[in-house]
């Protein structure tokens, strides 16, 4: 989607101020922007959903001086979000050279990162409200909000090394600024999950909640977060959360690096091809 | 400590329950995928129930190749 359609679409969303997308949703209601992921089987991130999201940032960028807070959440039974679309990710380099393969995939990096940046850079306060399968790309939209509220059914995971590949959309750079090195080593080098309760031990997850009930506490949280002021609130953020630039850049060349190499292409075949029950498992 | 019976009895009443399937129509050595019907993204429910009910950790990478509930029972009580 090119940049005026984008604001044009935002533009026709702010005006309603409620949005109701293929794969997306969000209402503006009592400050509060709740953003619901509804792309079936388990919000995958692709290039429909990525448009949907640019649209979506578009407009908080005009709603958030009337917002106090931001909950994200899902309505898909599985989970929170899957992650990249990785059928899309092999249908489209396998139809493309591979310069022009390479190419587009720094393209969706670039626009991810700016909506993830943004959303990370947000003033109001931002909730992932998480449940079930939240791997991937899920983790890391998950990631760019100022606190995760879990419910106790809900799993975290970093499984791109087994297709040869890192994280992309910025988990490396967030989860080390959220978490000590030893537990981002163990997440990215063994590609194990947690779950919600150890995740909440590693410093991750603010609650944990019981199963269904992390949009009811992220939706407590956001009322008590309007008992403060606007700009307090974004100040204080500002201050203790900084944005790590820098090294998201060197993540999109890192992993643009590796996407170049054949170990991806066998990966992502695997993955697609596979009828395994277990195909997260490294 | 829970023997190795008992582990193995509140898995499959776990399963049973979870996934509404009639606990006598599970036994020990059931590939529980076909069994259960269960697809990757159920299996990973099923981890997470486990892991809550037992209070273990079970990292993904050694249920890998597990296939049946005694298996299974084995490496949880590992972890008890």
């Amino acid at each position: 989607m090119t940049e005026s359609k984008v604001h044009e679409a935002a533009s026709a969303a702010n005006a309603k101020r409620a949005c109701e997308g293929s794969g997306l949703s969000w209402t503006f209601a009592d400050g509060v922007i709740e953003l619901a992921l509804h792309r079936a089987p388990c919000n995958e991130l692709g290039s429909a959903s990525l448009e949907e999201l640019e649209v979506f940032v578009t407009a908080l960028e005009s709603l958030q001086s009337e917002a106090h807070a931001l909950i994200i959440y899902s309505d898909m039974k599985p989970g929170f979000c899957a992650g990249a679309d990785l059928r899309e990710l092999y249908q489209r380099s396998q139809a493309m050279e591979k310069l022009e393969a390479a190419r587009g995939v720094r393209d969706f990096l670039e626009r991810i990162h700016r909506v993830l940046n943004l959303i990370d850079a947000s003033p109001l306060t931002t909730i992932a409200a998480v449940h079930g399968v939240t791997f991937g790309g899920g983790f890391e939209l998950a990631l760019a909000c100022d606190l995760i509220i879990a419910d106790k059914m809900a799993r975290f995971c970093f499984p791109e090394l087994r297709l040869g590949l890192i994280p992309g959309f910025g988990g490396i750079p967030r989860l080390k600024r959220d978490l000590g090195n030893a537990v981002v080593r163990d997440l990215l080098l063994t590609g194990r999950s947690f779950n919600a309760s150890k995740a909440q031990q590693v410093g991750l997850v603010s609650q944990v909640v019981g199963e269904g009930e992390a949009l009811r506490a992220a939706r407590a949280t956001a009322a008590q977060i309007r008992k403060f002021d606007h700009a307090t609130v974004a100040a204080a953020k500002n201050f203790i959360k900084p944005i790590p630039y820098d090294e998201l850049r060197r993540e999109i060349d890192l992993f643009c690096e590796l996407f170049s190499q054949p170990a991806v292409e066998a990966g992502l075949r695997r993955f697609v091809e596979s009828t395994d029950a277990q195909p997260y498992l490294p | 400590m829970k023997t190795g019976d008992q582990t193995l009895n509140e898995i499959l009443d776990l399963a049973a329950a979870h996934f509404r399937v009639p606990k006598e129509k599970l036994s020990p050595d059931d590939d529980f995928f076909k069994t259960l019907g269960i697809d990757s993204l159920q299996t990973l429910d099923l981890l997470t129930k486990l892991e809550n009910h037992f209070r273990v950790e079970l990292p993904d990478y050694e249920l890998q190749g597990v296939s049946d509930f005694r298996t299974l029972a084995g490496k949880i009580q590992a972890r008890l």
